[in-house]
């Protein structure tokens, strides 16, 4: 929070992209987030990416439910369409909104209670249906708005601000997505905006489910030194699987590599996510090599991060549903019901 | 720009080197020496050496304090990567505060526009009046070298009026004569000021503040010097002259007006301490081209002319009146003309438009005076009929450029232009004049026919006889004579307490915190985005008549608040204390301008490049922080386009930015 709000000069050499519009054009209120809050960084990745993209905010919608997560959408495209849900639901409305108009791009930011919580079931039935949008988990594991109580994320054993210990195990939301058929999963952290961009890019482009699983410290109940989710221990602890770059449609991927050392996903629109290994055993289309990833950093101590798991060929709600390309909410009266003559040739057919 | 280790004082080239915590106990916070040049080429390439035997040194230091070997040490790859900024260093903030920076007499701006803001004009007054002596006189006649500085021409448009908000502290100031220091005892030394004008008087000023028994010598009636006979009064009131000056005077300066010296040799066996040559400029160069005899009863020259209705003793010119030239003095010659009832008057200048010598302030009020300016017109002759002067006939010129730049004016084959006159005003240039100095008293004349005065002392090859103002090196403006003034000052005590005049102060520095609460500062910190306020102008038709009414009126109190607030505060410095930064990037999002980056270490022109707007205003410093705890990144801070709003300080969880007023008090001799 601050008193005053930001001044709308910028730098006179700041950047435009393809729309003549700079990265100030993307922005959205001032944060009332706490100071050096890890979801700060985030909508500032968003707005990055999306800024890189060129993507008109007119076709965003912002979804979310309640949690200091959940308040981040105001912090960013400000001229984007938006809906603050009931805590835990934001997939239902998400799904309600994509199945009405299929064009917009949807992006939801939820955090660990939201979705790991109250709303663990909206989430599970959102992956597995594909849904085409970018599910957003600000993870900082702990219930910032109530006053640090340990989150279903936080892992097991690691020790509260007050030096109360952890009895439970985390859900690890990445294995879960990957498990229900989520077709491209990835781990970030909110201190590594060279990774978070392109992946945030890469996951707006995927088409279904995308779940961006962001570790986002929360400095102001979870960035003690017995947390696990803190800046330090998270860079301390951080293994990225791989350095990824975003290459748009038409562009050439212009870096080499030797044989072995990149992987390139290709996604929907065109763009690729070019890879460059930093781990061994890696290939990010492969699902029992990204689960035996997971579980095996998860018992070395290790967070891992970058793209676990991408499968740009899989079919999303609309394709599995055959639902008609035109978006629902805008078929006309004639559409929906031809009339007389049309039922009666049904009928006939039926005879 | 490569200037690692480099800085400037008094245009000299110094290398320093930050002391290592452990060691400044014994050696200091850095250590410095002298490259003895003015020029950076060579200063670069000078300060290697330096650079290593001050390392050496420093090695030397490390090896007493702790006996274990020095060889194995790895040597500090100064070539690959950029050291973290010495912020200790004084003139590094001084330079991020662009406009007190570029005054010549580093008043502090920012400081005076926040008391401006708050109607503190006595306390604004007297910063000025510290700094620059007279901030009545140049509220209104200044050169503004801090204006096209200020940080709002690169954020904004158009800078902070900063001169016209000077004369806002003297326009509403009260009596402030309670606030005036006293002159202590006399000291027993005198000192001769020769020439009355505001380089002898701040010296004058400086000096009696320390008891110094100061006679001023000037050759008319009154003191002021070029503030008197060359400013026209509806510039420069007489009132507010004759009030700074007698301000001065009245601290206990003795004074010889009507008092010409016409030779150095007798000044010198009178029983003075030190001598102070601030005669100014005063001879007006003339043209010598065809008819300049025939018609000199009309012909006047610009600056005597000025100086002669100055004391009332020319009143009236002809109706049609040509100025000749196109610096300052030409646009009061005009301005005057008409003023005294001419009815046509022209300007003509050599050279195009764009390349005026004149501010540009002083070429639009001429212009709203609707007094024609004729650029590219290269005079030839005076024509006369019936031993009268009517006319005079130009050539039209064109200015090419060779391939070094160099100008020449080019006919370009027109036929001439003959405009008819009455009488012509030469403004073409002001020299020296140093008749009266014997050559064989040990002052050396060099190119020009002018002294040799060094650069740092002011001092002349004879050791007791100092220069400035325009005496110095030449015409410059009121500014710089009062810089040029503090700084011979202190040469001149430093001289008669037999000190090593090289060895100077060190200027005055505070930094202090502005937080007062979470996210509340003792600045306003939110940004105007009003335009520069317009100063109104006199009726021009009441004004165009009266030669002492003053055309330019003022900011009202409403308006100089208004103005105030468009300063960015540029002295309330982003300061950043790496060992708190958690690297959590709130700042770097948070930060209006990208100025804010943390990003590997790497040479300046590496570093400057990989920014995320790169730094590419070298005449702007980056910030660099020592080596971040978690991951060895460095933050990287671009000063060019900061609007010091203080949001990274309030965005940063940790404390790491804080916002700290610097206040950089120049060095006087009293203080």
């Amino acid at each position: 929070m601050t008193y005053i709000t930001k001044p709308i000069n910028h730098h006179p050499r700041l950047e435009t992209n393809k729309l003549g519009l700079t990265r100030r054009d993307y922005e959205g209120a001032v944060s009332t987030l706490c100071a050096g809050c890890g979801h700060d960084s985030i909508s500032a990745a968003i707005v990055e990416a999306c800024f890189q993209l060129s993507i008109e905010a007119y076709r965003v919608a912002k979804l979310s439910g309640i949690g200091c997560s959940s308040k981040a959408p105001a912090y960013f495209l400000n001229q984007s369409h938006g809906f603050n849900s009931v805590h835990g639901r934001m997939p239902s409305i998400a799904t309600g909104a994509a199945m009405a108009n299929h064009e917009l791009l949807y992006l939801g930011v939820s955090g660990d209670g939201d979705s790991a919580s109250i709303g663990i079931g909206q989430f599970i039935h959102c992956a597995r249906r594909q849904l085409n949008m970018t599910y957003f988990v600000e993870n900082n594991g702990t219930y910032g708005l109530t006053k640090g109580q340990f989150s279903a994320t936080n892992d097991l054993e690691s020790k509260s601000k007050y030096g109360d210990e952890n009895l439970f195990p985390a859900i690890d939301l990445p294995s879960m997505a990957i498990q229900l058929g989520a077709s491209f999963v990835a781990r970030s952290f909110s201190g590594d905006r060279d990774q978070l961009v392109p992946l945030i890019k890469a996951a707006m482009c995927h088409k279904g489910f995308s779940l961006l699983d962001i570790i986002s410290p929360c400095v102001t109940f979870n960035n003690h030194n017995t947390s696990t989710k803190s800046y330090d221990y998270i860079r301390e602890h951080n293994e990225a699987l791989s350095k990824p770059d975003f290459v748009p449609l038409g562009k050439e991927i212009t870096t080499s590599y030797e044989p072995g050392e990149s992987s390139e996903v290709s996604l929907h629109d065109g763009s690729t996510l070019s890879l460059t290994k930093l781990a061994l055993d890696y290939d990010p289309t492969d699902k029992i090599i990204a689960i035996k990833n997971i579980q095996e950093s998860q018992r070395d101590g290790k967070v891992l991060t970058g793209l676990l798991y991408a499968d740009p060929s899989a079919k999303d709600l609309k394709e599995i549903l055959n639902i008609t390309d035109q978006p629902l909410n805008t078929l006309t009266q004639e559409q929906l019901c031809p009339g007389k003559s049309a039922l009666k040739d049904i009928n006939d057919n039926l005879k | 720009m490569d200037t690692r280790y480099l800085f400037k004082r008094y245009n000299t080239w110094w290398v320093k080197l930050a002391v290592p915590r452990t060691l400044r106990e014994q050696l200091g916070y850095d250590l410095r020496e002298s490259l003895k040049t003015h020029d950076l080429e060579k200063a670069k390439e000078l300060r290697w050496e330096v650079v290593d035997n001050l390392k050496n040194k420093i090695e030397i230091a490390k090896h007493q304090l702790d006996p274990a070997p020095v060889e194995g040490l790895p040597k500090t790859p100064v070539e690959k990567f950029l050291p973290p900024t010495d912020v200790k260093d004084p003139q590094y903030y001084h330079k991020v505060v662009d406009c007190q920076h570029a005054c010549p007499a580093h008043t502090p701006v920012p400081e005076y526009i926040r008391q401006i803001a708050q109607g503190n004009y006595n306390e604004a007054y007297m910063m000025n009046w510290e700094s620059n002596v007279f901030p009545g006189i140049l509220g209104r006649t200044c050169d503004r070298p801090c204006e096209p500085a200020c940080r709002r021409v690169r954020t904004h448009d158009k800078a902070v009026a900063i001169c016209r908000l000077k004369r806002v502290t003297y326009d509403y100031k009260d009596e402030i004569s309670s606030l005036l220091p006293t002159a202590p005892e006399s000291n027993g030394k005198r000192i001769a000021l020769i020439g009355g004008g505001p380089a002898s008087l701040t010296v004058a000023r400086d000096l009696v503040l320390m008891g110094y028994q100061c006679v001023l010598f000037e050759r008319d009636k009154r003191a002021g010097g070029l503030m008197r006979t060359n400013i026209p009064s509806f510039r420069l009131p007489e009132e507010v002259l004759n009030e700074e000056v007698d301000q001065i005077i009245n601290l206990g300066i003795e004074t010889r007006f009507n008092t010409e010296i016409t030779s150095m040799k007798e000044l010198l066996n009178e029983d003075f301490d030190a001598i102070f040559v601030g005669t100014g400029a005063p001879k007006g160069r003339d043209i010598n081209i065809e008819g300049r005899e025939e018609a000199k009863k009309s012909i006047h020259i610009g600056i005597d002319w000025l100086t002669s209705i100055a004391f009332e003793h020319t009143k009236s010119i002809g109706k049609k009146v040509i100025v000749l030239g196109g610096g300052n003095t030409a646009m009061d010659c005009c301005r005057t003309s008409i003023r005294l009832g001419a009815d046509d008057v022209k300007v003509t200048v050599r050279s195009p438009f764009d390349q005026m010598k004149a501010s540009e302030w002083e070429i639009e009020d001429a212009m709203n005076e609707d007094i024609p300016i004729y650029d590219n017109h290269v005079p030839k002759k005076f024509i006369i009929q019936n031993n009268k002067l009517v006319g005079m006939e130009f050539e039209k010129v064109e200015a090419k450029f060779d391939d070094n730049g160099k100008r020449s004016l080019v006919p370009t084959g027109e036929d001439p232009v003959i405009f008819e006159c009455d009488d012509v005003l030469v403004a073409i240039g002001q020299d020296n004049a140093f008749e009266w100095i014997e050559r064989d008293i040990g002052i050396e004349f060099g190119e020009w026919d002018m002294p040799i005065v060094d650069k740092i002392t002011f001092q002349s090859t004879n050791p007791k006889i100092f220069f400035g103002g325009d005496a110095a090196w030449g015409p410059e403006n009121i500014i710089w004579a009062a810089a040029h003034g503090h700084q011979a000052a202190i040469s001149i005590d430093k001289f008669c307490n037999e000190n090593d005049l090289y060895e100077r102060p060190e200027p005055g520095t505070t930094l202090v915190s502005q937080k007062m609460g979470v996210h509340e500062w003792s600045y306003d910190n939110d940004i105007s985005q009003a335009s520069r306020l317009l100063v109104p102008h006199a009726d021009k038709t009441i004004a165009l008549k009266d030669l002492k009414m003053e055309v330019e009126l003022g900011f009202d109190e409403q308006m100089a608040l208004d103005e105030a607030n468009r300063c960015l505060n540029c002295d309330v410095q982003t300061v950043f204390s790496e060992e708190l930064c958690i690297e959590c990037d709130a700042c770097v999002d948070i930060c209006p301008t990208d100025c804010i980056n943390f990003i590997s270490n790497g040479t300046e022109e590496e570093v400057r490049n990989s920014l995320r707007i790169p730094a590419l205003n070298l005449n702007q410093d980056i910030l660099v922080s020592d080596n971040l705890l978690q991951t060895a990144r460095v933050m990287i801070k671009d000063e060019d386009v900061c609007l010091h709003c203080g949001l990274c300080a309030e965005r940063c969880p940790t404390g790491a930015w804080d916002m700290q007023n610097f206040l950089y008090e120049e060095a006087k001799a009293y203080s």
